[in-house]
């Protein structure tokens, strides 16, 4: 037997072993997530078993060093680990914007201390973060932030303002872009992190249309940062961000199509049947999905093997984001007059609805449709233009 | 698998790159059509593709080939497309090698050696009406002395009267509509009762209309078994649609990169026009159809190659796929090169007529995305 099928194996002895039964039955809803964090309370007793032997083994964030908290795994294993929990149908033991987002920065530009504290508490999941980009006059045009950290000696007191901060009531700590330097636009930002518990600090979470809040208004009043709370050198923030919004486009532009290659299609069977014009939509779909996930894999193999443009995850993001919306209209209407319902037991409390409105957001968080077809053309096509 | 080409793929791939581009540039493709061609091809050329060993690129190394896969002929295709290099190796080396690996030793020995040598070309009779429906096929074959008759009529057999034999699919049993009941018959040119109309295409190809008015063949002109046709045919319809899928990434890329190049240097309103988002927009949205296109050949590329159960869906997605990006690309191209894009002395509108053919050719992009919602069940 290759390396690659012994380790394949034991991973899925080891799955069999330990991933409960409970975690092998896809999640209801967003409340079904384990996210970890110092409030966050356990659904059932399987949902906190997985997260423990998964931590006890590194399998919160598999790829990453063993001495940050991870297993160590290579690439290649770690496809391999994520295609047998795919198979067996496992539940991811860990949601975190820390595993995705403030993890891949720190080991690109965290001290050594910062690195094992951090990513640590990150893959046992103790601490849930926020990330605190957008302000309410910078979307697009991010790095036009003015949230302002006044130089103190040992210590910034920051004030401002952040909005679009996913989690930020449920989050103990916030990765947050602080101007340090108001004559300088693009070197004068400091990637800082501190404790949503500081005093100064307070979330209101913002009603969306489909009548969920995952998003907060967060604002710092006076707020005290001490100076090792830092990542990566003063007036430099702006250099791990745009780092980091590449792991974040990476990581939407996965939630295109359906998580795998299953076609939402065998299911609508009988309405689609009918319907000889939507059934042909939802064919077009499925090629389109069918092509995503091939494209993703593509991406993730070149990405890891250095092959892949460094602009290239805008790309994904773009197709992945537009992907889910066009899937998602499709679920609509092939629902019919039930896919309406907004409270019922019989429509899963509206799930559908909502969650079609809730991904017209996928292609404007993160960057917008318009500025990653932006950054595309600029950086991968080098299209002449300021 | 990993989806990233090997260092022996992108060896193959310079030697194809370069060879297309000096050889079988846009260039020659205009020459050969200028002429008037009535084969549509070079014979020279296609010799010089024997030479580097394209001709046999999927024929068995035991039967003197390269022994390679759908991957390796792909990234062959893709340069064919890129250049629009006239030539009858996605029928031939492709296609017809795909059903002749499946026949028995004696018919394998007549037809790889020239095929090998670059000497022989093999058509692809299979269409019936305008439109691609192997299951529909009408033509039958009934039993006669030691063989079978063929009576029936086929078209769009590309290169079909350049071509030393056709592979005639034709029906022994069952109903039209049916995949049962179909048989393949190598037929050899001088065949008796064979005739052919040849038909100059949008593209510069020529596809013959065939007549075949009770040909006698022998029991062994059969390929595969009486009867069991639909396994050799699947062959040839997978190979021939991930090929044609394969060219088509490479027309499109062509006509893309083509058009980029253009939206660089050409300028109005004392700008060089790829300044404008709006132009700008469009040309990273084609990107990604063309990447995703790109992606899922070489998925079922792959597929193919390790006999993955779910080849066949990938192949009928990768057609679509290809189709609908390569369609987008030749389209944006002409209406972004403005009024030149509609000249016959740019190359632009050749892609476009390039395109057609292939979106075609073994099944078109609402064909195969029919057939992805029928395999996914529904």
């Amino acid at each position: 037997m290759s390396d690659r099928e012994t380790f394949r194996a034991e991973a899925r002895a080891w799955l069999e072993e330990n991933c409960p039964a409970e975690m092998r039955i896809p999640a209801k809803g967003d409340e079904d997530v384990c996210w970890g964090g110092r409030n966050f309370v356990f659904q059932s007793e399987a949902q906190k078993v997985w997260l423990e032997r998964c931590v006890a083994k590194g399998y919160t964030v598999p790829d990453w060093p063993k001495a940050y908290g991870g297993a160590g795994l290579s690439p290649q294993e770690t496809k391999i680990l994520r295609q047998e929990m795919a198979k067996l149908g496992c539940r991811s033991p860990l949601n975190s914007f820390g595993i995705w987002m403030l993890g891949p920065a720190l080991l690109k530009f965290g001290t050594e201390e910062q690195k094992v504290h951090y990513m640590g508490q990150i893959a046992r999941g103790e601490i849930r973060w926020c990330q605190g980009y957008s302000e309410p006059g910078s979307g697009s045009d991010l790095v036009s932030m003015q949230t302002f950290g006044e130089d103190k000696g040992d210590h910034w007191v920051v004030n401002g303002q952040k909005i679009w901060t996913s989690y930020a009531d449920k989050a103990d700590w916030i990765f947050c872009l602080v101007r340090t330097d108001k004559t300088n636009k693009y070197q004068g930002i400091s990637f800082l992190l501190f404790d949503m518990e500081t005093a100064g600090v307070s979330t209101k979470p913002i009603k969306l249309i489909s009548g969920n809040s995952p998003f907060c208004e967060t604002f710092f009043d006076n707020v005290v940062v001490p100076k090792h709370q830092i990542v990566g050198e003063i007036n430099r923030g702006w250099d791990v961000a745009k780092y980091l919004l590449g792991h974040e486009r990476e990581m939407i532009s996965g939630m295109g199509g359906d998580g795998g290659v299953t076609s939402i299609g065998a299911a609508m069977k009988a309405t689609l049947a009918e319907e000889s014009v939507l059934r042909a939509q939802m064919a077009l779909f499925d090629v389109d999905n069918l092509t995503f996930r091939a494209h993703g894999e593509r991406f993730m193999d070149e990405w890891k093997t250095g092959k892949a443009h460094p602009a290239y995850s805008n790309l994904m993001k773009y197709v992945g984001t537009e992907l889910n919306k066009k899937r998602n209209e499709l679920v609509m209407s092939i629902g019919g007059s039930q896919a309406l319902e907004w409270e019922s037991e019989r429509a899963n409390g509206g799930s559908k609805a909502r969650n079609w409105l809730r991904t017209k957001a996928n292609s404007i968080e993160g960057g917008t449709s318009e500025v990653m077809l932006n950054v595309v053309s600029k950086r991968i096509l080098e299209m002449p233009g300021g | 698998m990993a989806m990233t080409l090997t260092d022996d793929q992108n060896m193959l791939r310079d030697t194809a790159r370069d060879f297309m581009a000096s050889e079988a540039p846009v260039t020659h493709f205009r020459k050969f059509r200028d002429m008037g061609c009535k084969d549509g091809f070079s014979h020279g050329l296609w010799k010089q593709f024997a030479e580097l060993g394209f001709t046999g690129i999927l024929i068995p190394e035991a039967d003197g080939g390269m022994g390679m896969g759908q991957i390796e002929a792909g990234i062959v295709l893709e340069e064919i497309g890129r250049n629009l290099s006239p030539s009858p190796f996605l029928t031939t080396s492709v296609a017809a090698v795909e059903a002749l690996k499946l026949a028995d030793k004696a018919m394998r020995d007549r037809w790889f050696p020239g095929i090998l040598a670059g000497e022989t070309v093999i058509g692809i009779a299979i269409e019936e009406g305008v439109k691609h429906r192997p299951e529909k096929i009408a033509c039958v074959a009934t039993r006669s002395g030691n063989g079978f008759k063929l009576t029936g009529q086929k078209q769009f057999v590309v290169q079909g009267a350049s071509s030393d034999m056709l592979i005639v699919a034709a029906r022994t049993a069952g109903a039209v509509g049916e995949t049962a009941g179909l048989t393949l018959f190598a037929v050899d040119k001088d065949a008796a009762g064979l005739s052919m109309e040849a038909a100059r295409l949008v593209d510069s190809a020529v596809a013959a209309h065939v007549k075949l008015d009770g040909v006698q063949v022998d029991a062994d002109a059969v390929i595969g078994e009486v009867d069991g046709g639909w396994a050799v045919l699947s062959k040839i319809l997978d190979a021939g649609r991930v090929g044609a899928a394969a060219e088509m990434v490479g027309v499109g890329t062509g006509a893309m990169d083509m058009t980029f190049e253009y939206l660089k240097t050409r300028k109005q309103f004392d700008r060089v026009i790829g300044e404008f988002q709006a132009l700008q927009h469009r040309a990273a949205h084609l990107y990604g159809e063309m990447e995703g296109a790109r992606s899922i050949v070489l998925k079922a590329q792959s597929l193919m190659d390790e006999g993955h159960a779910k080849a066949e869906l990938y192949v009928a997605a990768a057609k679509a796929k290809a189709g609908l990006a390569c369609n987008l690309s030749v389209r944006e191209g002409v209406q972004m090169h403005g009024g030149i894009g509609m000249t016959d002395e740019y190359d632009i509108g050749l892609y476009m007529k390039r395109d057609r053919s292939l979106n075609e050719f073994f099944g078109d992009a609402y064909y195969h995305a029919d057939r992805v919602a029928t395999m996914n069940g529904y």
